[in-house]
Parts: C-alpha cells; structure tokens; sequence
C-alpha cells in the first residue's frame, strides 16, 4: 500500500515535472495496452507509438501486462496528469463503469481500442476503433467461392473454442458460404490458434480424407495454424496454394512471405493501425465534433500474391 | 514369486486394455487408421502420427515418472520446453550453424532449469509443488524475453531432422523417445538407482538412515525430467521450424502428470513404470486422434477426454475393481438360486 503511494507520488511528480516542460501546444495522450501477448498486440503497440510520434504527439504507454487491475491504475494516473484524451486497449469487457466515470467527470475524452467495453452508458466514451470479425470471415469466403466458382470442400481449423474471433470469422464465412449449396465445410476442429496445433490437427484431418486428394481448400481462423497446416499438406505429399487452397486471416508478416512464394492463397488482414483513425478522432473532438459513431470498423484489406510482396516491402521500410 | 509376477502383470494390463478399445473405437470410426504405407522412405499413416505426436508428452513423461516416484511433481516441465525451443531459435536466427552446439545449448538451459527445481526441492525442502510453480510461471516469461515475445521462425535442414526427419522409417521424435527409454531404463533398472529412487519416495527419513543421499537423488531427478522436456520442446520447436514462447508446451506438464497417473503410478511416489507413462501418453494422443477423427463439434472435446480418462482411472482403482466383480458374483449366485 505505502509502495503504490510513494509510486503515485512519484509518477505524479515526473507528470508535473513533464508538464511545465511541455510546449503547451503539444497534445498528450495516455495509452493503457494489454501488454505483449502476440505478435499481433506487438505490432499494434508499436503502430500507436510511432503515428503518434509522426503527429508529434507526447505518448504516455501503459503496459498492463495482461492485468486489469494495472490497466485502471494506468488510467486513474493519466487522469491525475491531465491528458488530453486516453486510449484504452481493454484486457475485459467488464468492471471499466467506475473509472470512465471518473475520466468523464474531468472531462478527458477515451477512446476504446481493439476489445469491447460494457458499461451501461454509452456516453462514457467517444468511440470505439475496433476489427469486425465478421467482415473478416465474409471477405475470406467471398475470396474463396469466386476462385472455386462455388464448388468447394472445405477442411477448417477453428480458433480458441469460444473466443470472439473464432466465433465472429465462423459466423461470417459460414453466412457466405450458406449461399453456394456445394461449399460444405466437411470436417471443422479446433487448433486452439497455434501453429503446432494447426499441424497436428491438419496431419489427422488429411489422412482422415483419404490423404486429401478430395479437398479442395483450408479455410484456418488464423495465420499461426495455416502456416502449420500448409506443412501438414506438405508432409501429405501435396502442394499448398495449388492442390490445396489455403484461406486464412491475419496477415502477419510470416504469412506474407508464405503468400509470395505461393503456398498461402488468401489473407484477410486484422489491422493493427488502430492509432491512426484514433488520433483523428481526438483531433475531430478537439476541433468541436461531439458526435461519434458507437464502432469504427477497421481493417480487412485482402492479400493475395499480386500486393503481398508490395505489402511486405512496407512493412519493412518502417 | 508367482504371485508377485502376476500383480506385476496386471499393472499393465489396464492401461494396455484402454489403448487397444482406443484403437478399435478408432478403426470402427475411420477404417484407414491402421492403413500404414512406407513412402518416400518413411512410414506414413495414422497409428505413425500418433507415435510420433505423443512424443513429446512421452519424453516428459519419462523424466515426470521419476519424479513422481520421490513424490514430487514437476509442474515446470512446459515451461522449459518453452525455453529450449527459444534458445535454439535465438542461436539459429543469431546464425550459429553448428547442430551440436545449438542442441546443446537447449540442453544446458533445460538443465540449468532442473538444477534451480533440484535445489528448491531437495535442499531447500520446498513443497514441490510450489518450488516447480515458480519456473512454469517464470520459465514462459524468460521464454518470452529471449526473442523478445515474438514467434520466431527459422530455417535450419539440420535442427528440423529433430522434429520432421526420419530414421529407419520411423519418424525421428519416436526414436529419441526409444533412446531415452533405454538409457533412463538401464540407469534405474540395471543399477540400483531405481531402487534408491522409489526409496526416497516410500519414505524420506528412512532411506536418509540407512545412508542414502536423499537430496542428490531429488536433485538429479528434476535435472533429468527438466533435460527430457528440454529434448521435448526442441522437437516441438523444429517441428513447426519456429519457437513459439507463448504457446509452446502450454499445459502439458498436466498432460505428462496424466499420463504417468494413468500409467498406474501413485501421486504419493515409491512406485515407478517408464514404459507404463509412455503408454499413457500413446493414450492420451490416441484420445486426441479419436476426437478429431469422429468430427464432433470442437466445443465437446474437454469433456470426452475426462469421460475417457474418468473412465480408465476407475478402471485401474483396486476399489472399483472389487465393487465390478462383487456385482458378478452377485449375479452368478442369483443364477445358481434360480437353477
């Protein structure tokens, strides 16, 4: 208890200190991330770092090490220093009521990234910048049925059982599909969003097909277990990409490189870019504008082999 | 003597009895299960996949067997796969090309592991269960820290013949788990280390008296469970050619623990079968092949495998054994009434 008081002391101490030393000008934005669970949540941290330093935006970062307790004293301490708006990257849907109540009585603006909030009054927060599953799911399937011009049996490797982005790209991709009688999803397992998984389980699910002679695509909820499953194919004695479509989501850089040299067909992307449209929504609510739409649906570009390789290059100019 | 062989045999017949009903549900489901073909110079088939994808549980199993035999138990052993498989993959991407060092760098960090567990246990007279928490909780952030909590994906022919390669057909993970049995087994069975094992699980204090160094046997129990799961995640980690600290051997010391309770081991130690822990996890990877192969709904999966589990747990309980064949002879001499 002493310790997190003297911490307080001190971090409020550095805001102060960083306050009188700021240009007036600047804007300061409080980030509270989840923390560094994956590749994904890597790159989305370092996205909103450097668009914010692009916009010379002073950046106070919060990593909450997949803790919600830490995420709502990151928030409390940025409303304490009196930024300009925070961002919140929840860990949970619940129990945010309290403390954006408090942000909202110093009139501090939040804008919610990535996961949802539940809290019963929308008001509470400006926006929320988010990836639609779903749309991810229709995207991938519409790739599929206009390469296969309906006529398609589909092998398919579910995410976490439960999770939302397994339950949104299924829903999604299903919808579609229900429109071309002769795209059946024959066998559907979970791989848990692993690579190893998405092996092993591919390995049982080709043999059980009589070594996949009859498969025409894999449709993977992720790009971790596509990439296990094109080596599952593989170990087969069949081609990736050719004798087997692959369809996935993501669109990670392995991915990417998995696509210029043809073994993955399709990648819907899950856009990390969440700072961008952030930081403009802050400046449109600087600049006088109160009303937000509720959800900004983001991402869901589609890779294929003709702009993967122009993708990768910039990606790694950055 | 013959009484005493014949208990000995019956600690394998259970366990044996589940695997075979595991293979005939899964041939009823999926009639190509034992279809094996040899091609491009290995075995390919089902019943291969099952081997070569319990080998990772095995080669845990073999070294928790040990381990459960002093009474303790290792709940770190999935973290350290985890770390192997960075330390090879941070070797690999920092283009050190030499195969041995590359092993043998996951090898000392495996060891390294069991050393910290070894002492927490046998010298420090920790709980293991809380002295091995401590690793499987840090051990996957160490994991993460080595290549920077990213899945880092490599190319190396020769690491990858660990988890991909072949070996007189079979596929090569089967054959270090054939290796690893044999050494672990000449170790305990052909000298008196067995014996020394299973007494410091029977009871502590007393095999201290009679002047056995109780403490070193801890010590090198945890060092040879923590070098087996090393072996473990560098197969796992060459077997997707890539090191995936977040995910890597996740949970599957519980899966190593499993297979060494349905093995017939006691959790209270003093007992230990090698061969019988490699059959539970050719168990529980059959289990894992049954799900799949009979495509029900993913959302099921945990509850078939604690049916199935429940099941031959119950059916290597003395007790039950007793109440099943009680209601047998009830029936019989109902039978002899009515004649």
């Amino acid at each position: 208890m002493k310790k997190s008081m003297i911490r307080l002391c001190f971090t409020a101490g550095l805001a102060i200190g960083l306050v009188f030393s700021l240009n007036v000008q600047a804007l300061t934005v409080g980030f509270a991330q989840v923390g560094s669970e994956s590749g994904w949540r890597t790159s989305f941290s370092e996205s909103v770092k450097a668009e914010a330093e692009k916009r010379g935006i002073t950046l106070k970062f919060s990593d909450a090490q997949q803790k919600q307790e830490n995420q709502i004293k990151a928030v409390r301490s940025f409303i304490a220093q009196r930024v300009d708006a925070i961002l919140i990257a929840p860990v949970v849907e619940t129990g945010w009521q309290p403390v954006l109540m408090e942000a909202k009585r110093a009139r501090i603006p939040v804008i919610i990234l990535d996961r949802n909030v539940a809290v019963t009054d929308p008001s509470l927060y400006l926006t929320r910048i988010a990836p639609d599953f779903e749309v991810e799911g229709q995207r991938a399937a519409t790739w599929l049925t206009e390469k296969t011009g309906g006529k398609c049996k589909i092998l398919e490797l579910q995410g976490t059982v439960g999770s939302s982005a397994a339950l949104g790209r299924m829903k999604g991709f299903n919808a579609t599909i229900a429109k071309f009688p002769e795209t059946k999803i024959i066998r559907s397992q979970t791989a848990e969003f692993t690579r190893a998984k998405g092996k092993e389980v591919m390995e049982t699910m080709l043999k059980a097909e009589g070594g996949g002679k009859n498969i025409c695509a894999i449709w993977a909820h992720n790009d971790e277990m596509a990439l296990g499953a094109i080596q599952a194919v593989k170990e087969a004695g069949l081609q990736p990409g050719k004798d087997i479509l692959i369809v996935s989501v993501d669109a990670v850089d392995d991915a990417l490189k998995a696509i210029v040299s043809g073994e993955i067909n399709v990648s819907v992307e899950l856009s990390p870019h969440l700072g961008g449209p952030a930081f403009d929504v802050i400046n449109e609510y600087r600049a006088g504008k109160k009303d937000f739409e509720k959800w900004i649906h983001m991402g869901g570009a589609v890779f294929t082999i003709e702009n993967a390789a122009a993708e990768l290059t910039k990606r790694g100019a950055k | 003597m013959s009484l005493s062989s014949n208990q000995h045999l019956r600690r394998y017949l259970w366990p044996c009895a589940g695997l075979l009903v595991l293979f005939i549900i899964n041939a009823i489901i999926s009639p190509e299960f034992f279809h094996i073909e040899f091609k491009d110079g290995r075995f390919y088939g089902s019943l291969i996949d099952v081997l070569n994808r319990a080998a990772p549980v095995a080669l845990l199993a073999i070294g928790m067997a040990l381990v459960i035999a002093t009474a303790g138990v290792d709940l770190s052993v999935g973290s350290i796969m985890a770390i192997a498989g960075a330390v090879s993959a941070y070797f690999i991407t920092k283009g050190v090309d030499s195969l041995a060092l590359i092993i043998g760098a996951g090898l000392v960090a495996g060891l390294i592991a069991g050393i910290i567990n070894g002492f927490l246990v046998g010298y420090m007279s920790i709980q293991p269960i809380v002295a091995t928490l401590i690793l499987m909780v840090a051990g996957r952030g160490i994991a993460q820290l080595i290549n920077e909590g990213q899945i880092v994906t490599f190319d190396h022919p020769g690491f990858a013949f660990l988890g991909t390669g072949s070996f007189l057909g079979l596929p090569f993970p089967v054959v270090l788990v054939i290796i690893t049995f044999a050494i672990v087994q000449l170790l305990t069975r052909r000298t008196a280390l067995g014996l020394y094992i299973e007494a410091v699980g029977a009871n502590p204090s007393a095999s201290r008296y009679i002047g056995l160094n109780e403490k070193a046997i801890k010590m090198s129990v945890y060092c040879v469970a923590a070098v087996c799961a090393a072996l473990a995640g560098m197969i796992a980690a060459a077997d997707i050619r890539g090191s995936d600290a977040n995910n890597a051997g996740l949970w599957l010391e519980l899966d190593a623990i499993l297979a060494v309770v349905i093995g017939g081991a006691s959790l209270m130690g003093g007992r230990f079968s090698i061969l019988l822990a490699i059959i539970g996890a050719l168990i529980i990877q059959t289990l894992t092949v049954t799900i799949i192969l009979s495509g029900i709904p993913p959302k099921y999966n945990l509850l078939i495998k604690a049916t199935a589990i429940i099941l031959v747990l119950l059916l290597q309980s003395p007790l039950f054994q007793k109440q099943l064949s009680q209601l047998k002879f009830w029936k019989n001499k109902k039978e002899m009434n009515n004649a």
